[in-house]
């Protein structure tokens, strides 16, 4: 469904990303762990167009994405959660959804696909009228997961999902994700927490300043001395 | 004599809201502080000069230099601002590359059109004018308050009642989230960018047509009145700007009614001076004021 090849970005002079490959299979969860300024975020920014790529291709479906306009690249049914949310906050709950709706209108359908988020976020249905800046931290990233949820991804990008949650919101969002999973939602998961990324994922990326230094299905990098000594808390 | 001079007041009042308006959307929604706004306002009064002095009524003609001033904003904000939007460049940024751009427009204008204060054709607003408890409005009034009343309650149903609207305020509020959500923010900025000047340019229209006098320099008169508008409002508040229009139109007129005529600008400066030092973020502020 998704394969970059060579992916290369930079700042100025600086190369936050080196030449990286990875690839997504329909179906798949795939995650790309890495400590802190590793490059995962620019990655995700670059793949959804918010950044131009230096060098390299991005291909979905078939068709080289890379340094398309980020509304083009959301229609094609590739949608980011982004880091920190993004939630709009001065707007109400309602219609944040309504935005994530956006590529796909019609109000018959916007309002089938509201209720199928809000059947999966019970609580975001009590605060339709309220402003998304009054949710806590953890309503507030299940409402950027719905609001992604609205344009009825076929690749959704995940960027940091637990950043800043109490313990009890990231295991409901990573119960948000296996369940996502199973409903059969391709994913690209970039994640600091590496354990509970590895366990719901099928594949996983180490990236190290920039280059991925270890692929392979997740239980196999689980299980790699060096991940556990620098990920894992081994 | 007092009621005469609050109805005259809130008339003049009602033009400065509606060009406060369009500058404050534009900061609000693009960050950016135009100062080539007031050369809309200015283009605006020219093309409805230049459409009565062919033969155009009023009627057709006010739409038209506002959809004129429009796509002069488009076309020169697109020239001005995209490359700063596009490496995110601070509102100082635009300060400084518009400000330098007005200059030379507004010299442009004035060697090409020269600095002569025109007047519309003394036909095209029929001279009457109705009485009522003592208070005299003449029609060319009565249609600047129409005009006036009209525009901003379909700024603010677009705004506020519409899903384009709902993409304009997420884009005021994150651009780069409301582009992720599929939305194109670049066309959206120049929709923005044109309503703001159609604002600009209905609003010179109408002063040209409150006080007959249509120069070059005309915008930047009224930017100064602008800036005091949208910064005791609040800036990127537009009912903010709404009331703070009325507010600056009604001080203007009871001083020049009452102390001197000469003070009038004075005393909307003073204003200013006043908000800044007590409630920096605008008259009706909230501690968030910049809202769409």
């Amino acid at each position: 469904m998704l394969q970059v090849i060579g992916l290369t970005v930079a700042y100025g002079r600086t190369e936050a990303v080196r030449g990286i490959d990875l690839s997504v299979a329909q179906g798949q969860v795939v995650t790309l762990i890495g400590a802190n300024g590793a490059g995962k975020t620019t990655i995700l920014r670059t793949l959804s167009g918010l950044i131009r790529p230096r060098a390299g291709r991005i291909v979905l479906d078939g068709q080289d994405i890379a340094g398309m306009r980020p509304h083009r690249i959301a229609a094609r049914g590739m949608v980011q959660v982004p880091e920190g949310r993004q939630i709009f906050a001065s707007l109400t709950v309602a219609e944040n959804l309504v935005l994530g709706g956006w590529t796909q209108r019609g109000a018959a359908e916007t309002q089938r696909r509201r209720d199928s988020v809000l059947g999966r976020f019970p609580r975001l249905r009590e605060r339709l009228t309220q402003n998304a800046g009054a949710l806590s931290g953890g309503e507030q990233q299940m409402l950027a997961i719905g609001r992604a949820l609205m344009a009825t991804p076929r690749l959704l990008l995940l960027d940091e999902p637990s950043m800043g949650l109490a313990p009890l919101f990231i295991e409901e969002i990573f119960a948000i994700i296996a369940e996502l999973k199973a409903d059969g939602v391709t994913i690209l998961l970039v994640e600091q927490n590496a354990s509970a990324a590895l366990e719901v994922a099928d594949i996983a990326h180490v990236l190290e300043v920039g280059r991925v230094t270890l692929s392979g299905p997740a239980a196999r990098v689980a299980a790699d001395p060096a991940v556990v000594a620098a990920y894992l808390g081994g | 004599m007092l009621a005469q001079q609050l109805a005259n007041g809130v008339l003049l009042g009602a033009t400065y809201a509606l060009f406060a308006l369009g500058f404050t959307l534009m900061f609000g929604v693009l960050r950016v502080i135009n100062l080539v706004y007031g050369f809309y306002f200015t283009a605006g009064a020219f093309f409805s000069l230049w459409l009565a002095q062919a033969g155009w009524p009023l009627i057709a003609a006010l739409p038209a230099a506002a959809v004129g001033a429009g796509v002069v904003a488009v076309a020169l904000d697109w020239l001005l601002l995209t490359r700063l939007r596009r490496a995110h460049a601070d509102e100082l940024a635009s300060l400084m590359v518009t400000l330098g751009a007005v200059l030379a427009l507004y010299a442009a204008a004035t060697a090409w059109l020269g600095p002569d204060i025109r007047r519309l054709p003394p036909d095209l607003v029929g001279g009457g004018a109705v009485d009522a408890i003592g208070v005299r409005v003449t029609f060319a009034q009565l249609l600047i308050l129409a005009a006036c009343g009209a525009l901003v309650g379909l700024l603010v149903l677009l705004v506020r009642g519409t899903t384009l609207g709902l993409a304009i305020r997420a884009m005021a509020e994150k651009p780069d989230a409301a582009a992720l959500m599929g939305i194109d923010t670049a066309r959206l900025a120049a929709l923005v960018s044109f309503i703001s000047g159609s604002l600009a340019g209905a609003g010179g229209v109408l002063i040209g047509l409150n006080f007959n006098a249509i120069h070059p320099y005309m915008g930047e008169q009224m930017m100064l009145r602008g800036f005091v508008v949208v910064i005791v409002g609040g800036l990127g508040d537009i009912f903010g700007a709404l009331l703070a229009g009325l507010l600056l139109g009604v001080v203007e007129v009871l001083t020049a009614g009452y102390l001197a005529s000469g003070l009038k600008e004075a005393v909307g400066f003073a204003i200013l001076v006043l908000v800044l030092w007590t409630r920096p973020a605008g008259l009706f502020g909230r501690a968030d004021a910049r809202r769409a």
